[in-house]
């Protein structure tokens, strides 16, 4: 899950947010570009030794990587089918990667660093955009989608505790009701707490 | 102590009137609100930090008009909601209480002294790093009042802050609201809570039925709805 940082003090977790986030751009272009087996390999090899470097929990590192492999399971058999082995293994292999370095990313930098590394990045156009609502717009986003996920578990829950089944739609009206609900509580809590000028 | 002031106040949600010509001057360290459900408390209640802003009348804290400088009176008072799961905004424990001093003109040094300072104070210097939603909900609503006390507000007000707890987070909670040098406004329905409090007033139907020392005004309370 995303906003899961796992604490350290590697070198890793030291480095200046701004790079890290430039040389994570450059690994995800980087990973799409990779062509061949080997340089497959070479890939991962750097990435193995980057977790290593970091470390980071190899179990939570396999919780931010995991639901991809769901993706995966669904997409590369399609791929398999229509351009062939080769063409699947490295489509999956590059995904994983890129996936990878994302949650390296995410687990080593806290969200409050994330932020201030914005407004950093924004401060030449301070003047058109205020950094510290993109910030605030970035924190909810990732505080949201462990509430819609116990949202939807409930739901879910209730459904169940009632015994009744249905269409995606009876899930889907309570799911978005009670999430309206949240968002308004949270603006509220956002504007006691001096947040909403 | 604050002296939050309400005048003449009546409050319309379309053609409902909740609140009926309050008149209220608020200026005891611990004051507790009770009454039914949908009495109005609620309402009263946000209407200190201007989440509410009354039809008819004023609030004032301090001298300072609510619906006109809302922006100033909400860094004089703090706001504990039922759920503290609408309040929490940062994924870590250690960011969400250090999200409240930010745009405050604090240097990174001395929100992060701050932060520490009220962690500690709540039992919740270990967590500091932990997710914020995997919390117990007692810890949760023991972080919301952090992140509200580290602002060091005048006033705090909490609108039920411990029904979603069991009996031993009631008790924690009701300890450290009764130990705040700030002043305290508790809506509740848990009346063991205002026993030792200065003051408690009773709204039914949207008035003032009751406003007395909480020997007095508990029993009225309970004869009122017994
Ligand atoms: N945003 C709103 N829009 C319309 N009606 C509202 C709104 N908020 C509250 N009300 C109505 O106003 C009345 C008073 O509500 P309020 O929440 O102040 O009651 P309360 O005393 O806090 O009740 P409880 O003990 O259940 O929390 C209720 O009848 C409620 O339905
Ligand atoms: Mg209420």
């Amino acid at each position: 899950m995303i906003g899961l940082y796992s604490p350290g003090r590697s070198l890793i977790h030291r480095a200046p947010v701004l790079m890290k986030l430039a040389l994570l751009s450059v690994g995800v272009v980087g990973a799409g570009l990779l062509s061949d087996a080997a340089q497959l390999s070479v890939g991962f090899a750097v990435l193995v030794a980057l977790f290593a470097l970091s470390g980071v929990p190899p179990v939570r590192a396999w919780q931010q990587v995991a639901p991809v492999l769901w993706l995966l399971v669904i997409a590369a058999p399609l791929q398999v089918l229509f351009a062939g082995w080769a063409v699947a293994g490295m489509m999956a292999g590059r995904l994983l990667l890129a996936v990878a370095l994302a949650a390296l990313f995410t687990l080593t930098t806290p969200v409050t660093t994330v932020l201030d590394g914005f407004q950093a990045l924004l401060k030449p156009f301070r003047r058109w955009i205020d950094a510290d609502r993109v910030g605030l717009l970035v924190a909810l986003t990732i505080r949201c989608i462990p509430l819609v996920a116990d949202i939807i578990r409930e739901v879910l829950e209730a459904r169940r505790a009632r015994g009744t089944q249905g269409s995606l739609l009876a899930l889907a009206v309570p799911v978005v009701v009670r999430s309206l609900y949240a968002a308004d509580a949270i603006g509220e809590a956002l504007a006691a707490r001096g947040i909403d000028d | 102590m604050s002296t939050i002031t309400f005048d003449a106040v009546s409050h319309t949600f379309g053609e409902r009137t909740v609140l009926r010509d309050i008149a209220l001057q608020l200026t005891e360290h611990r004051i507790g609100i009770v009454g039914a459900n949908g009495s109005g408390k609620s309402t009263l209640a946000r209407m200190i930090n201007g989440l509410v802003t009354p039809t008819k009348g004023t609030v004032t804290v301090d001298g300072l008009n609510v619906s006109r400088r809302a922006k100033e009176v909400r860094r004089l008072v703090g706001f504990v909601f039922t759920n503290p799961d609408n309040q929490i905004v940062m994924p870590t424990v250690q960011e969400d209480v250090a999200f409240t001093l930010r745009r405050r003109g604090l240097d990174s040094a001395e929100i992060e002294r701050r932060t520490a300072t009220a962690l500690e104070r709540f039992g919740l210097a270990d967590h500091a790093e932990h997710p914020a939603h995997r919390l117990s909900g007692g810890q949760k609503q023991l972080l919301a009042l952090a992140a509200v006390l580290v602002a060091d507000p005048r006033v705090v007000v909490a609108d039920e802050p411990t029904t979603l707890l069991d009996a031993r987070n009631t008790a924690r909670i009701q300890a450290l609201l009764a130990g705040l040098e700030q002043q305290v406004i508790v809506v509740t329905h848990q009346l063991e809570l205002l026993a030792e409090f200065d003051r408690v007033i009773v709204i039914e139907e949207g008035r003032v039925v009751a406003d007395a020392a909480p020997s007095d005004a508990l029993p009225e309370y309970l004869a009122l709805i017994g």
